[in-house]
């Protein structure tokens, strides 16, 4: 299939962008996304051009790299897929594609399509963790019983690639879900609880102070989650800081 | 607890619980005025208690004004804020693709809710206040028997002002219908997005403001003059 892409191109952090248009031909639809962009990122070099600089890793949908807004969407217009799942069969022959960065005053642009996600790194290091003494005398998870019911819910928060999604779709560019899903994991299993307090207090501390938004429960952000991380996880979040702060 | 209400979390819970008691506000509100589909003595005797009640009037009444204020206060301060979050816009974002026109909107129809309520006030509030406390007249009576049910039929004379009242209750329902349970998420309840809640939700949303219209617009066609 033959495409028009309008990129968005931005030189660094500093330089002021804009949308490009390109032109690739002879596009397979079994092609991912992401290779698209290497055909056309192909084409530019050969043509002595500056390549489309992107995010991409592991390429299977597992490290939350690729963060591409497509036609409007993030990570395009397919349900539960990162934009290197994310296959050409979703569009036709003619068709115009905006791809854009993730949009977020928290995720500034890099270069080109490529944010600066740091913020949930700093959010994740203000609380996502337990600390266990790994000294040799680490005591064998399945030790602690847990319900399979609890080891679900945490299961599916922990799902959560923090890819960033959620911020780009929300309106707000609110991190609740990302935050909601990292301190569900947790707030659901024994070993989660001796820092329950302290996490859930700090993680909402570092969210607010990198700037993100407010949740104003539109649900774009479960939709558009590659991983299918339910707005539930927002709501347990609430409950949690609503308790940590009556228990001070 | 005073750092609670300071984190983003935090607001959007005092966000609902002013929600909260809005919404509960509404029923009460409606379950008032509807009494004047068929009765007129017992619309004239509950405004006239809710009117003259001094729990209501200088306890209630005053925490209904802050309520609306800090719902209105707090939804700009939001709004924003969440603005500042955004930075660049999209050049293209399909929103209709994941969330409802409700849900991303709340700010518009809250300014029309808003712009309703200033023009209440001026219809009703202001009025009332006038009578009451500053000729004094507490008595609500006008030519020998109660002015309520009168000036209640007397305001709906208007088809612009009914026209008005319709409009901004149609988007009072798109409001409620997001509001309801996002309420229930924010402070932490799911079972807000149980199938049960949402339907509760939905016919709530529903029938608040449609009760409010059949008030307006039956008071236009059946207005004695």
């Amino acid at each position: 299939m033959n495409l028009t892409l309008k990129i968005w191109r931005q030189k660094d952090a500093s330089s002021k962008g804009q949308m490009v248009d390109y032109k690739v031909t002879d596009i397979s639809e079994h092609m991912s996304f992401l290779e698209m962009m290497d055909v056309l990122n192909e084409q530019l070099i050969n043509s002595g051009e500056e390549p489309v600089a992107f995010d991409h890793d592991c390429r299977e949908g597992i490290c939350g790299m690729c963060s591409m807004y497509i036609n409007g969407e993030a990570h395009g217009p397919d349900r539960g897929v990162t934009t290197c799942q994310l296959h050409m069969r979703m569009f036709k022959d003619g068709d115009t594609i905006t791809i854009e960065p993730f949009r977020a005053a928290a995720f500034p642009v890099i270069k080109d399509l490529v944010v600066d996600r740091t913020s949930f790194e700093r959010i994740q290091q203000a609380g996502g963790y337990i600390s266990v003494n790994t000294s040799g005398n680490t005591q064998d998870a399945n030790a602690l019983p847990i319900s399979k019911h609890a080891a679900d819910e945490a299961m599916d928060a922990a799902t959560c690639i923090g890819c960033g999604a959620c911020v780009a779709t929300c309106k707000n560019s609110s991190a609740m879900l990302f935050v909601g899903a990292k301190v569900s994991q947790y707030a659901l299993l024994p070993q989660g609880q001796v820092e329950a307090v302290d996490r859930v207090k700090n993680m909402v501390a570092q969210m607010d102070l990198e700037g993100f938004g407010n949740c104003t429960n539109t649900g774009a952000c479960e939709i558009e989650c590659p991983k299918g991380i339910s707005l539930d996880n927002i709501a347990r979040m609430n409950r949690e800081l609503m308790k940590a702060s009556v228990k001070g | 607890m005073s750092g609670f209400f300071k984190s983003s979390i935090g607001r959007k819970v005092a966000m609902a619980l002013s929600a909260f008691f809005l919404m509960f506000f509404l029923i009460i509100h409606l379950a008032v005025n509807i009494t004047s589909l068929f009765s007129e003595d017992l619309f004239n005797e509950l405004s006239h208690f809710m009117g003259t009640n001094p729990l209501v009037q200088f306890a209630l009444q005053p925490v209904l004004i802050l309520g609306v204020v800090f719902h209105f206060v707090m939804g700009f301060v939001l709004e924003l804020k969440n603005k500042k979050a955004q930075g660049v816009s999209y050049a293209k974002n399909n929103g209709a693709a994941n969330s409802s026109w409700m849900s991303r909107n709340m700010i518009y129809s809250g300014l029309v809710i808003l712009a309703f309520i200033v023009l209440h006030f001026i219809d009703f509030w202001f009025p009332e206040i006038n009578t009451k406390y500053i000729q004094g007249d507490m008595s609500g009576m006008h030519d020998g028997s109660y002015r309520y049910f009168h000036e209640l039929q007397h305001k709906f004379l208007s088809p612009a002002r009914v026209a008005a009242y319709v409009v901004a209750f149609i988007l009072l329902a798109l409001h409620l219908l997001h509001g309801f349970t996002s309420a229930f998420q924010s402070v932490g309840v799911t079972a807000g997005r149980k199938k049960a809640m949402q339907t509760f939700g939905k016919i709530y949303a529903f029938a608040i403001p449609l009760g409010f219209i059949i008030i307006a617009l039956y008071h236009h066609l059946n207005h004695q003059s």
